[in-house]
């Protein structure tokens, strides 16, 4: 290799107006935002929400979230997917923390299909004011078989449920809890990919 | 190897360390336990496919795109550079999204208390899209140091932020760029937390030829993301 990488830096404070600027109220249209699905979209509606906290257990206002997945037939809208891809479903969604009252981050999208045989996860990479570089986790499901993914199966056992969203059933339909722990006892796992 | 990957790991020579004290907020903000190695799969290898067809007329062009009464004040600049992978291919149809403090050093954010004035005609932020060649090229307004908290008497140096994806999700850069010869930078801490000898990636060049006449001072700025020679180092 002839060049080296550039540094990555961190996203800073002010990210929404460049980022996630219908979000947040500013006069420039976005990329993305939580709502990865519309009316057409096929697969099981599902919501994703959590927070990301800090080192003592504080709510972070400034962080910036995406998830990037494959559709419910676990097919990526990308090239490099040998089965085509379903373009109708794009696949990614990004939000900041800094809209919620409980600074939470919200995801409208489905569940992913199986891809390769691995369990239906979702990739997720988080920034934010006072991370100089992104991380990656994945979110897994807990009503999954989770137990013969290859990926998980590296993880320690006794770190594994920081990667697995709780399933809840509610009047709203059904929310994923995946709570982001940079920090401490729960410290979520983050990959080198 | 296929043409679509896998990708080169980060360079943690490169790359700032997680836990970097000289700037506090990463002392809470850092993750701590070491990285999980994962092989990657199709789901590393893809990432959001965003191209031409997602940047605007006036996306590229920030002395524009939020006029309401008037050209924005201050320095007008031309950023032009390549996007490139380690091996030097350069990278086609590559989005960069890009946001910035005013002249003033002013961000629009609503949470930037820094006393110094908004520019009524000036947002801060763009997008545009490399061409055939990798290149891509945004007109703006030479963004103004400010004031933050880390350190007393600390500031930033005049920098724009950059966002991009790349040929998939793995190669995701979310950098700064900054300006020859700001004394700044010595000055720093988020600048250093990259070791010297590739913190000066970062830096832009002042370039006559990409200077446009009567008209906006021209820097170069390229942008190097991970390559797809997965071949793992020797020894
Ligand atoms: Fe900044």
């Amino acid at each position: 290799m002839s060049l080296k990488q550039t540094p990555s830096q961190t996203v800073g404070p002010y990210f929404a107006y460049g980022l996630t600027p219908e979000q947040y109220g500013y006069d420039f249209n976005e990329l993305a935002g939580g709502r990865l699905v519309d009316d057409e979209t096929e697969g099981e509606r599902i919501h994703i929400v959590g927070r990301v906290l800090d080192g003592e257990g504080n709510a972070v206002d400034d962080a910036m979230i995406e998830i990037w997945q494959a559709d419910a037939q676990g097919r990526y809208a990308h090239p490099a997917d040998p089965r085509g891809s379903n373009l109708a479903f794009k696949g990614f969604g990004r939000y900041g923390t800094g809209t919620d009252p409980e600074l939470r981050f919200m995801f409208d999208t489905i569940k992913p299909g199986s891809v390769d045989g691995q369990a239906p996860h979702i990739t997720m990479c988080v920034m934010c004011r006072g991370m100089l570089s992104h991380a990656f986790t994945r979110i897994y499901f807990s009503d999954e078989a989770n137990g013969d993914d290859a990926v998980l199966a590296t993880v320690p056992e006794d770190r594994r449920a920081t990667l697995i969203a709780e399933r809840e059933e509610t009047p709203a339909g059904i929310v994923y809890r995946f709570d982001v722990h940079l920090q401490g006892g729960k410290e979520t796992v983050f990959f080198d990919l | 190897m296929t043409a679509h990957g896998p990708f080169s790991p980060r360079d943690w020579v490169s790359q700032p360390p997680y836990v970097w004290p000289d700037y506090k907020s990463t002392v809470l903000r850092g993750p701590t336990k070491p990285l999980i190695p994962l092989k990657q799969t199709l789901s590393e290898m893809t990432g959001p496919v965003y191209g031409h067809e997602c940047v605007g007329p006036l996306d590229h062009d920030m002395t524009k795109n939020a006029r309401v009464n008037g050209e924005p004040l201050g320095e007008r600049i031309v950023v032009a550079g390549r996007v490139l992978d380690e091996d030097g291919k350069p990278l086609p149809n590559t989005l960069l999204e890009v946001w910035q403090a005013n002249a003033a050093g002013r961000y629009i954010h609503k949470n930037d208390q820094h006393d110094a004035p908004l520019d009524p005609n000036f947002r801060g932020s763009g997008r545009c899209v490399t061409d055939g060649d990798g290149r891509y090229k945004f007109y703006s307004i030479k963004p103004g140091a400010y004031p933050w908290g880390n350190h007393p008497n600390g500031w930033r140096p005049n920098h724009i932020h950059f966002s991009l994806f790349g040929p998939s999700f793995v190669t995701r850069l979310v950098t700064q760029m900054y300006f020859p010869g700001d004394p700044l930078l010595d000055l720093d801490p988020i600048y250093k937390s990259s070791p010297e000898g590739r913190r000066e990636l970062m830096v832009s060049n002042f370039d006559l030829d990409v200077t446009e006449p009567e008209f906006a001072l021209g820097y170069i700025f390229d942008i190097v993301l991970r390559g797809r020679n997965a071949t793992p180092t020797q020894e």
